[in-house]
């Protein structure tokens, strides 16, 4: 740093200099390193262009109609996504309904209930369910869980709950409500292990003081947890909002892959990425400009939710 | 929030505590203010049923996922399993995945040789030269954002700018996996090179070396274990990807080795293909291929673990 007075000295800047380690090689560096960020950025404003350009076709066929119009028939050539935009939507919305408080509760209970021998095989538990790839969800859910768990408890709500139009049988098996309850499996994990860094952020001292006005561990948790954590739970509901809105496979393969929208929940819709990957083997022309202009309507509908919970979580960990 | 608890419940808590004092004591009933006591204690013990009610039913899953795989992925498991292509007729016994087993090898080790690198470096840009500057900001929020983007979105995308003009085959799949591992890779050895210690590099700055210099030979190396991390973790997520290798790879029932030209396999679109047919031997090697496929990823996710215990950097 200083005046190199002692240029023989090991500590001698110079020392390197003269190997030719100067600021040349260190601005190089600096630029490379720069670069690599930058092909991050560059990559997504690419992707939004590429894949744009490659779906005006299909957009400017059916204007605004390609979002808000539900007939989706390729052989006729119309080409409108709103039941894809709809069972993403629902079977996302039915992921959470399971996945959240379920979540929360393994969090909870790691946090605030489990004694220390008992956390670390749960968490690897939890964990390892997110290490399982989706196309194995996939296969386990159409050949295990659907016939034999999801098939009899579809069938017997709509049985007894039939009379809500979003309950009405008969049941078929393949439907928004199989694709949801999978998915809500696959997204535990994400909401389980986020949750569980906000709860264990909060300072203990608030759970002393309220197990010092006497609160049961149910008061404290409710009163000195919770409350300090909403902010940040949101934000990993969120993010497990946005892995379930992209997940493909299991979607793809228990939805049923039926282009129409239907209220029930145990009849057998689309989405947007199901409707991606099933249709990509036989689409050609106009059709695969529509699939890849669902896409674009996928990935601004993810972004948004993203950014979202991005922004919420950011400011959460600041405060 | 929590004077809450004091102005509500102040005198409830009172009595609750009496409760306590006296139960400990006597055991005995006429205890003055036990209703709202067991009241509290009802609710109490009922939450402690339901949050370990969910414990157990987000178990449940685990168990019976890894179970099923063991037990018919297992059965159907066998060495010609591994060293054999996919038969052509879906009704066949026989046969295996290892056309999905080379293609996945291909282009995970395509994508990695490519998006390891360059993510690290990155990740060093953010860290050590960005140092809160905005373009450092923009680069984490967007990756950030980009390991939100749906996995299909990916494989779309690298269909519209490459695939129209090369045709389908590996490095289309690995460049879809490479844009999928960039980001997850940028962000964990960001938080690993945090965690160096300050005074490593002002160490090594008085002893006179560049900033380029203290990177590679003390930063890199001490947060090394720590990217492996990273590395592995991204490693295993591309290796059980599907959706983006349906429009980028395609899938053969051939062995391929070809690096370009012609469509390619992975373990994870043999496995899809398989659960879609109506055949018993077709789902009896989707099975084996799910078992396959889960101690790869898993390997890898213990080996993450393994070098994150090495890791001597701490919060």
């Amino acid at each position: 740093m200083g005046p190199s007075d002692s240029s023989s000295s090991i500590l001698s800047a110079d020392r390197w200099k003269r190997k030719g380690a100067g600021r040349g090689a260190d601005s190089l560096f600096a630029f490379l390193a720069g670069g690599c960020g930058v092909l991050v950025l560059l990559a997504l404003a690419y992707m939004v262009i590429s894949t744009t350009r490659t779906a005006l076709p299909a957009f400017r066929a059916e204007g605004l109609s390609f979002v808000t119009g539900s007939n989706w028939d390729p052989s006729n050539g119309s080409y409108q996504i709103l039941p894809f935009i709809y069972g993403t939507v629902v079977t996302s919305v039915i992921a959470l309904i399971l996945a959240v408080p379920m979540s929360v509760g393994v969090a909870l209970f790691l946090t605030e209930y489990a004694p220390k021998w008992l956390r670390a095989p749960i968490e690897y538990a939890v964990d390892l369910l997110a290490a399982v790839p989706s196309v194995v969800y996939g296969l386990w859910g159409l050949w295990v869980v659907l016939p034999y768990v999801l098939r009899p408890v579809s069938d017997f709500l709509a049985r007894y709950l039939g009379f809500v139009p979003i309950f009405a049988g008969p049941s078929t098996g393949l439907s928004y409500f199989a694709a949801g309850i999978i998915l809500s499996i696959m997204i535990t994990p994400i909401i389980t292990s986020l949750s569980r860094e906000i709860f264990r952020s909060v300072p203990s001292a608030d759970r002393h003081a309220a197990y010092a006005l006497g609160a049961t561990r149910w008061e404290m948790i409710k009163e000195a947890v919770l409350p300090r954590s909403r902010g940040g739970v949101v934000g990993a509901t969120m993010l497990g909002l946005g892995r379930a809105l992209g997940e493909t496979i299991v979607v793809a393969m228990l939805i049923g892959n039926n282009p129409v929208i239907n209220l029930s929940i145990f009849k057998p819709g689309g989405s947007i990425a199901g409707a991606i990957a099933n249709g990509w083997g036989e689409a050609t022309g106009i059709q695969i400009s529509a699939l890849v202009g669902a896409g674009v309507v996928l990935f601004v509908i993810t972004i948004i939710v993203n950014m979202v919970a991005r922004a919420i979580v950011y400011r959460f960990n600041r405060a | 929030m929590t004077a809450e608890v004091q102005v509500v419940d102040g005198p409830e808590v009172t009595s609750r505590l009496d409760n306590w004092a006296g139960a400990r004591a006597t055991s005995g009933a006429g205890l003055r203010g036990t209703r709202p006591g067991a009241r509290r204690l009802l609710r109490d013990r009922s939450m402690t049923f339901l949050i370990v009610a969910s414990v157990v039913l987000t178990l449940v899953p685990v168990i019976w996922i890894l179970a099923q795989i063991l037990m018919k992925g297992g059965s159907a498991m066998s060495w010609t399993f591994l060293t054999h292509s996919t038969p052509f007729s879906m009704m066949k016994q026989g046969g295996g995945f290892l056309n999905g087993l080379i293609g996945t090898a291909i282009m995970v080790v395509l994508a990695s040789v490519v998006s390891i690198p360059l993510g690290i470096l990155g990740a060093v840009y953010v860290v050590e030269y960005g140092k809160g500057n905005w373009l450092a900001k923009l680069i984490r929020f967007f990756s950030d954002v980009m390991t939100g983007v749906p996995s299909i979105f990916v494989g779309v995308f690298v269909y519209t700018a490459l695939v129209v003009k090369f045709k389908y085959g590996a490095i289309m799949g690995a460049a879809s996996l490479a844009l999928i591992m960039m980001p997850i890779i940028v962000r964990s050895s960001e938080e690993m090179l945090k965690l160096v210690p300050s005074e490593l590099k002002d160490a090594s700055h008085a002893l006179g070396a560049a900033k380029w210099q203290t990177i590679t030979k003390v930063v890199l190396p001490s947060a090394a274990p720590g990217l492996t991390t990273g590395a592995m973790l991204a490693v295993a997520r591309a290796a059980g990807e599907t959706a983006p290798l349906i429009m980028t790879a395609l899938g053969s029932l051939q062995l391929v080795t070809k690096l370009a030209g012609s469509p390619i396999s992975s373990l994870t679109l043999l496995i899809l293909n398989g659960a879609g047919q109506a055949f018993e031997a077709a789902q009896a090697r989707a099975w084996a291929g799910a078992l396959e496929l889960l101690v790869i990823v898993l390997v890898f996710t213990v080996l993450a673990r393994v070098f994150a215990s090495r890791s001597r950097l701490t919060r």
